[in-house]
């Protein structure tokens, strides 16, 4: 089939501002976005610039806008986006250049959490593993599948009004800590999350929810956060 | 100089081994990382079976048999004193990830949990073992998440998005690394008293891979580039199972979890290739197998793939025939539910990306190329040796960039994230031992000079070739003539094509001419890596004559212990290129026959 391709491009080498390209390219159905971009760069133009590594949809580099939708290059189709399609780099982070967007705010964000396991207790005296039954296991299964693509925290209208907001990656991040029975440090992490650039600028508005490329229930894993700073139980 | 840094050790590479190797070297010297991605997109993160350790959590199990495992794995190529080191750190190892917080599947007790996996056995019995720890089908996205998360904690030195171009050696000692920064285009020296390259494999030589685009050899490159040897480059694992046509792997731990490989004619073939341990028979076999399958016009409608089938009722099945039970001795019999929480990645590929559904429909796969057993040789402290043993003062090596021999010809699955923990550990501990004593080496004049002139070959080429038809063209000929069978023919004829594409690559010109995150001219560059190291693996190949572990030759299909049990070392020093040998280490376990 025959797919038109619309790519935002910027180059702060040559450009002052922003401009669109269109490519029409001969795609499979079954082809990835990533292969399209790959095709571009490698017979129609070799400037155009963004992230790739795994294709995918396990390492989080090419989160980008596609037809308007937060989405992994690698892991979104032709087949379901039909002969028009539009990519753009994601939103509320500064666009380096083409695809390319500044990650550090993003991750700067995410390190404000304590995004480590704590637990200062000595070991069990066997020197071996800290017991943990599977359903406290289970208990934070999916906040452990976060890749750190940033396509919900860019799709979240919160986080374009101010960045300073944690977006929902980092709550996600936080999440997977607290809930993890070996974990001793909920208290410190929901002492910052509670701060006012944390849970109270989600409006639950579910976009990250459907950004998710891993089907992460981001809505409702910052929904458990709320309720335990409500509640102060831990179950 | 602008853009001079100084660090007592440097690390080049934030995948499994690289991070260990900096929070281990960082304890007592001032370390930095450095990575062309950010740390967590590594391709350890695409690791998702699990990682071995003989805990015996779920049954006997013991650090003997899993070393025994691994050599006969190997072929008898592993070195054996390595081998029996890495087996014996294991549990220790993976009870330290637990600790750092890694969030391992549990059984019912609360312990780490293990499945079997392909080449893991009770030595007694000869049936397979529960060896394999695991966090559902994305152990490595786990592994790779909590070291970083450490190395945060532990505020490490992260230089992310700097590739390294160069590797600096003065009189024969490492003395610092050259990097281009993405985000600015501007080369960075790194002056470094020790250099531990973790960078990863090269499966992007092949057309049909499991391995991320980063995967283009660049550090084995930069190494030999500097005149070092690479050891055992015609050692390249296929995995049996990826998806058809894409490559994309479906882990063993499928088959672990009792899924099984059928041909067009709904036959479970690996009854006749391993009648023992049938589908869990090493990767080089199960590879063989399938090709064989295929040639005998066995593939799906004539097609060259098979089935892998993990739907509940041929999992279900196939227990009841194999007198498979659970631990607790209970009959096998799986829900889709609980595949689905088993492998809930693996399922979503082939929803994703073939739009079938593994708990209803069985997936289509073919042989993928998967991981690079040879690389920079060194001992089991990650020191790189020369083709004469000796190390290089100051050089480094760990994770699949580096040969210490753990895999010998085939790696049996779940060895290389144990490898990654254990020798990134002991590669960090010595590159800070060594920085602790030692001085700085004083860096050559003009450290930028061989990074600028690759550059400038790239971007000043008249433009008659174009990068992507050579990379196409390389790819296509080492996955037909130097895949999983190989003949004498066929490698020549390998060698005589990427010789034409080297030359054609002289032609190529790189058409950004920016600075900034200049990706066209890193392609480039890492396309030239490829090249070189797809040529070394090539001869490396030809020149051995027989057939052990994933180096399948029909022209000589025998192992011969006689005239190779031994590694093939290469190196290019002045242009010209060099084979050498160095003996296998054996200690307990003399070569015989490999049956499964
Ligand atoms: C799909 C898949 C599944 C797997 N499953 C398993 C499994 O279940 N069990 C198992 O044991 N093994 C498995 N493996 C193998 C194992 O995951 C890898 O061998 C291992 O993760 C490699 O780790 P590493 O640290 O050596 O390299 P990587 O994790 O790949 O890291 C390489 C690092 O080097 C950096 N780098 C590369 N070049 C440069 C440069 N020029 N400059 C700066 N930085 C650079 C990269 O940015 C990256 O940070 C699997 C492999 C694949 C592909
Ligand atoms: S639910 Fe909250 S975090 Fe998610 S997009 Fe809405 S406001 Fe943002
Ligand atoms: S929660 Fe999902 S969308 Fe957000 S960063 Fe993690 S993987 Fe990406
Ligand atoms: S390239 Fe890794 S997630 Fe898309």
């Amino acid at each position: 089939m025959n797919v038109t391709l619309k790519v935002f491009r910027y180059n702060p080498d040559v450009d002052k501002k922003w401009h669109y390209d269109t490519f029409n390219i001969e795609a499979q159905p079954t082809d990835r976005v990533l292969d399209l971009l790959e095709y571009v760069k490698g017979y129609l133009d070799g400037t155009l610039t963004f992230r790739r590594s795994c294709a995918h949809g396990v390492c989080g580099s090419d989160a980008m806008r596609i037809n308007g939708k937060n989405s992994l290059a690698c892991k979104t189709l032709v087949r379901d986006l039909g002969e028009k399609i539009t990519v753009d780099p994601i939103l509320g982070l500064p666009v380096k250049k083409d695809l390319i967007v500044d990650m550090e705010p993003f991750f700067d964000n995410y390190k404000k959490v304590l995004p480590w396991f704590i637990n200062d207790s000595p070991l069990p005296a066997d020197g071996k593993e800290r017991l943990q039954s599977p359903e406290q296991r289970e208990r934070f299964d999916d906040s452990t599948k976060c890749i750190l693509c940033a396509c919900c925290t860019t799709s979240c209208p919160s986080f374009w009004a101010s960045d300073d907001y944690l977006g929902p990656a980092a709550l996600v991040a936080a999440h997977r800590f607290i809930f993890d029975s070996r974990d001793e440090a909920a208290a410190e992490r929901i002492e910052i999350i509670a701060e006012t650039h944390g849970l109270a600028r989600c409006h639950t508005a579910f976009n990250c929810t459907m950004a998710c490329p891993r089907d992460i229930q981001v809505t409702k894993a910052i929904g458990e956060l709320k309720m335990l700073t409500i509640t102060g139980k831990l179950e | 100089m602008t853009n001079q840094h100084q660090f007592e050790v440097i690390v080049v590479g934030a995948g499994g081994a690289g991070l260990m190797a900096g929070l281990y070297a960082s304890k007592t010297a001032k370390t930095a990382v450095i990575s062309k991605l950010y740390p967590t997109r590594s391709h350890t993160g695409a690791a998702q079976g699990g990682i071995s350790a003989a805990f015996g959590n779920s049954e006997e199990d013991r650090a003997e048999w899993h070393t025994y495992d691994t050599v006969k794995g190997s072929d008898y190529l592993g070195d054996q004193d390595a081998i029996e080191f890495m087996c014996n750190e294991a549990p220790q190892a993976v009870l330290e990830l637990e600790h750092y917080g890694l969030p391992f599947d549990r059984t019912p007790e609360g312990r780490i949990s293990q499945r079997p996996f392909g080449g893991h056995t009770n030595n007694a019995t000869g049936k397979p073992v529960r060896r394999a720890c695991h966090a559902a089908d994305r152990t490595g996205h786990m592994i790779l998440q909590t070291l970083y998360q450490q190395c945060l904690k532990n505020n490490i030195n992260f230089f992310d998005e700097f590739q390294v171009i160069d590797l600096l050696m003065v009189d024969g000692k490492a003395a610092g690394v050259v990097a281009v920064e993405l985000a600015t285009g501007e080369l960075h020296t790194f002056h470094a008293k020790s250099v531990i390259f973790a960078t990863g494999g090269h499966g992007r030589v092949w057309e049909i891979t499991s391995n991320a685009y980063a995967y283009s050899g660049d550090g084995a490159a930069v190494a030999y580039r500097r005149g070092i040897p690479l050891e055992d480059m015609e050692f390249f694992q296929f995995h049996p199972t990826g998806i058809y046509k894409l490559g994309i792997l479906i882990t063993e731990a499928v088959r672990g979890e009792g899924g099984i490989l059928l041909n067009g004619k709904g036959e479970r073939f690996m009854t006749k290739y391993a009648p023992n341990v049938k589908d869990l028979a090493s990767r080089d076999v199960v590879s063989r197998a399938i090709y064989l399958e295929i040639r005998d016009g066995n593939g799906v409608n004539g097609s060259n793939y098979v089935y892998l089938d993990v739907r509940p009722e041929t999992v279900n099945k196939y227990a009841v025939l194999d007198g498979r039970t659970n631990p607790d001795g209970s009959p096998v019999n799986v829900t889709g539910e609980q595949i689905l929480k088993k492998l809930p990645d693996i399922i979503d590929f082939n929803r994703v990306y073939l739009g079938v559904d593994p708990i209803t429909q069985p997936m289509p796969i073919q042989p993928t190329a998967h991981y690079t057993m040879g690389g920079i040789p060194t001992n089991k402290f990650g020191e790189v040796l020369s083709e004469n043993g000796t190390p290089y003062p100051g050089l480094y090596a760990a994770g699949e960039v580096a040969c210490v021999s753990i895999h010998g010809a085939n790696r049996l699955g779940t060895n290389s994230l144990l490898d990654l923990v254990v020798f990134g550990k002991y590669a960090g501990l010595r590159a800070a031992e060594y920085a602790n004593s030692a001085e700085y080496t004083p860096l050559p004049k003009d450290p930028t000079l061989n990074t600028a002139q690759q550059f400038d070959l790239l971007r000043n080429g008249d433009g008659k070739e174009n990068l992507t038809d050579i990379s196409k063209e390389m790819k296509k000929i080492m996955f037909d003539d130097v895949g999983v069978f190989r003949t004498e023919a066929g490698m020549q004829r390998a060698l005589d094509k990427l010789a034409e594409l080297r030359e054609r690559y002289k032609h190529v010109r790189v058409q950004d001419t920016g600075k900034v995150f200049n990706t066209d001219l890193l392609n480039a560059w890492e396309l030239g890596n490829l090249l070189e190291l797809a040529e070394v693996v090539t001869l490396s190949a030809l020149n051995r004559k027989e057939s052990r572990g994933g180096h399948a030759r029909e022209d000589f299909p025998k192992r011969d212990d006689q005239n190779w049990l031994k590694h093939t070392l290469v190196w290019k020093r002045n242009g010209k290129l060099e084979i050498g040998y160095k003996p296998v280490v054996i200690t307990k376990y003399q070569p015989k026959e490999r049956v499964y």
